[in-house]
């Protein structure tokens, strides 16, 4: 600490940087350098043991014989894209239907004052925090006496009771930042609260929309425990299930595994990537001012 | 834009007539009430998909999740159809006895017990890196993007892709850990298969899974707090802690309560981590309460689906208890939400 006043500048854009010493910023390269590594290993791990053959799958050298054989195994020996098919239709259509359903309770959340108001917004928090326990052998035994078990349908159904509260509580956050002059202009012009949420409203949410959808198809996408229980047999399996039968049945079968890992983990991670900065401003929004 | 503008303006006339034709049919004296009745119902009619959906697919199984866990159903007794033949339901009401059961016998303490000591490092620790790294990112720094990137990464894949990354790092016999300490002379580690390890490893794992979003979330919250603070806090001479202190803490505070009550929430329920990475094993020692409850419905024989369910309303009770006494709390300490 220094006594020496920085110029104003400096203090308006970065209040600590005009005074930190050499030591300092070498102190917090470090930092970020090493959690950075820790962050990115194991990823990493995965990417290196995926491109190694099979026999020196477990062994400790970064690169050894690099080879796609563990991509054409998986998607050759392996009902690898049948898994992918399901997860990406379940999770796809969980998304579809929940923002749909939860669009306009976002919005009548966000704007309105009504007799249930307070009830509907303890529930959809409640709800959030349901444990899988709770629910899921009911449903298990609902779905059951239905017949759909196994189904993808069942599936969707199931991921909806996570899908809907959370899109319905991010939505609102997301209607919040929208002022509501406009809303106001929308009535002057004599929109119904429909015309002007659906006119109006929904074209300039239509950002939080996309966020709410990418983090619900990604929590869908990554569903482990409705999923191992609801859907046997080879060929229903999504993919958190697909994975868990390397690991168990065939005893570990790290090569494939790494691969299909790498082809689970890319598209979510472009998606998420893109999306990610919106949605702490969705999430904590909605639950700031609830 | 352009080539919406007929439709647009079609569907905003016909949205007119509507509205000219209720007030013309209402009349003036009771405008008022009559106004805030249309404003409900439209409140209302936007709201009734969510409730419905809520009440069909949560409310019915929950309210048949309570009524299981006051029966002795299982495997055996409950409605099923075995080839052609259609088994009618047996099992019976017992009131209250599961929840004794439960509350009176050792396992549902322990894994209670197992289950706070689990949320509470991991939301700490969790809590103390990510602000940590908040405030190094928060500074001007170059590269700072591009470390924020990398650090973002445990979050962007999948929960249950990291959970086998780590597996596979913990392997016992052939995994990195332990091949990195073989080279150190260190004996290996039985990261997963003793019961105490097991314990570490998979906080350590949540940890790693969590950090991300903390810091994304402190992050958000740091850059929040207006600069002149800090300028007009060095004027008056406060040195770092002070100015951490007194500025950064307050002005995360409506932040950081969000973070840990979701993270809190989460980390209690985490099923992935744990059924992934053990399976609650070694023997039950990592069995948290929301996977004895799967193990009780899906792995044990005869599937006990009403000590299940009984598990699954407890936890539920914990966490609305655990809510409101946060919420009770924030509000005497004056805080906002």
């Amino acid at each position: 600490m220094t006594t020496t006043t920085p110029t104003p500048q400096a203090v308006v854009n970065t209040p600590i940087r005009g005074r930190r010493s050499p030591l300092a910023s070498v102190a917090l390269h470090v930092t970020l350098i090493v959690a950075s590594v820790i962050a990115v290993f194991p990823v990493l791990w995965v990417l290196l043991t995926s491109l190694k053959p099979a026999k020196y799958a477990i062994t400790t050298d970064f690169f050894k014989e690099t080879t796609l054989e563990n991509y054409t195994n998986l998607l050759k020996d392996t009902p690898f894209l049948t898994w992918f098919g399901n997860s990406l239709l379940v999770a796809g259509l969980t998304t579809v239907i929940g923002v749909f359903i939860s669009a306009t309770t976002g919005y009548a959340v966000s704007r309105f004052r009504f007799p249930g108001k307070r009830g509907l917004m303890w529930t959809l928090l409640i709800t959030q925090m349901f444990p899988v326990a709770v629910l899921i052998v009911p449903i298990y035994n609902i779905m059951a006496s239905m017949g759909l078990l196994n189904q993808p349908v069942g599936l969707v159904i199931t991921y909806l009771t996570i899908a809907v509260p959370f899109c319905a509580w991010m939505m609102k956050g997301f209607f919040d930042t929208i002022p509501r002059e406009i809303d106001e202009s929308g009535y002057v012009d004599g929109l119904t609260p429909f015309g002007t949420f659906w006119r109006l409203i929904l074209p300039l949410a239509k950002p939080g929309i996309a966020v709410t959808a990418f983090y619900s198809f990604i929590t869908a996408w990554g569903e482990v425990a409705y999923a191992s229980a609801f859907m046997v047999g080879d060929e229903n399996l999504t993919l958190a299930g697909g994975l868990q039968k390397f690991v168990n049945q065939y005893g570990a079968q790290w090569g494939p595994m790494a691969a299909a890992s790498v082809l689970i983990a890319i598209p979510a991670a472009l998606v998420f990537l893109f999306a990610q900065r919106h949605l702490v401003t969705g999430m904590s929004a909605g639950a700031v001012k609830g | 834009m352009a080539v919406d503008t007929p439709s647009q303006s079609v569907v905003k006339a016909a949205g007119d007539s509507v509205a000219r034709g209720r007030s013309r049919g209402t009349g003036k004296r009771r405008s008022v009430r009559k106004r805030s009745l249309a404003t409900h119902w439209y409140a209302w009619a936007m709201i009734a998909p969510v409730t419905i959906v809520i009440a069909v697919i949560i409310g019915y199984p929950l309210v048949r999740g309570i009524y299981l866990s006051l029966t002795d159903a299982n495997e055996r007794n409950v409605a099923r159809s075995i080839g052609v033949n259609e088994i009618p339901a047996t099992y019976e009401f017992v009131g209250l006895d599961n929840y004794a059961d439960a509350l009176t016998g050792g396992q549902f303490l322990s894994t209670l017990g197992w289950t706070l000591l689990w949320t509470v490092s991991c939301v700490s620790v969790t809590f103390a890196l990510g602000l940590t790294l908040a405030n190094v990112l928060n500074r001007k720094i170059a590269g700072r993007s591009f470390y924020r990137l990398l650090l973002i990464l445990p979050w962007a894949v999948p929960g249950f892709v990291s959970v086998f990354a780590w597996r596979f790092l913990y392997n016992q016999d052939n995994g990195l850990l332990n091949k990195i300490l073989a080279g150190g002379g260190i004996d290996a580690v039985p990261w997963l298969n003793d019961p105490t390890w097991a314990k570490f490893s998979v906080i350590l794992v949540n940890v790693w899974l969590g950090v991300p979003f903390m810091m994304v979330a402190l992050l958000g919250g740091l850059q929040s707090i207006p600069g002149e603070l800090y300028e007009a806090a060095e004027m008056d001479g406060a040195n770092a802690w002070q100015r951490f202190r007194h500025i950064t803490m307050p002005g995360l505070s409506s932040v950081s309560t969000t973070v840990v009550l979701l993270s809190t929430i989460w980390t209690f329920n985490m099923f992935p981590v744990i059924f992934l990475l053990t399976r609650g094993g070694p023997g039950e020692a990592t069995q948290i309460l929301v996977t004895q409850a799967y193990k009780f419905s899906f792995e044990v024989s005869p599937r006990d689906f009403a000590q299940s369910s009984t598990w699954g309303v407890l936890i539920l009770v914990l966490l609305m208890l655990f809510a409101a006494v946060y919420r009770r709390v924030l509000r005497k300490q004056g805080e906002v939400w």
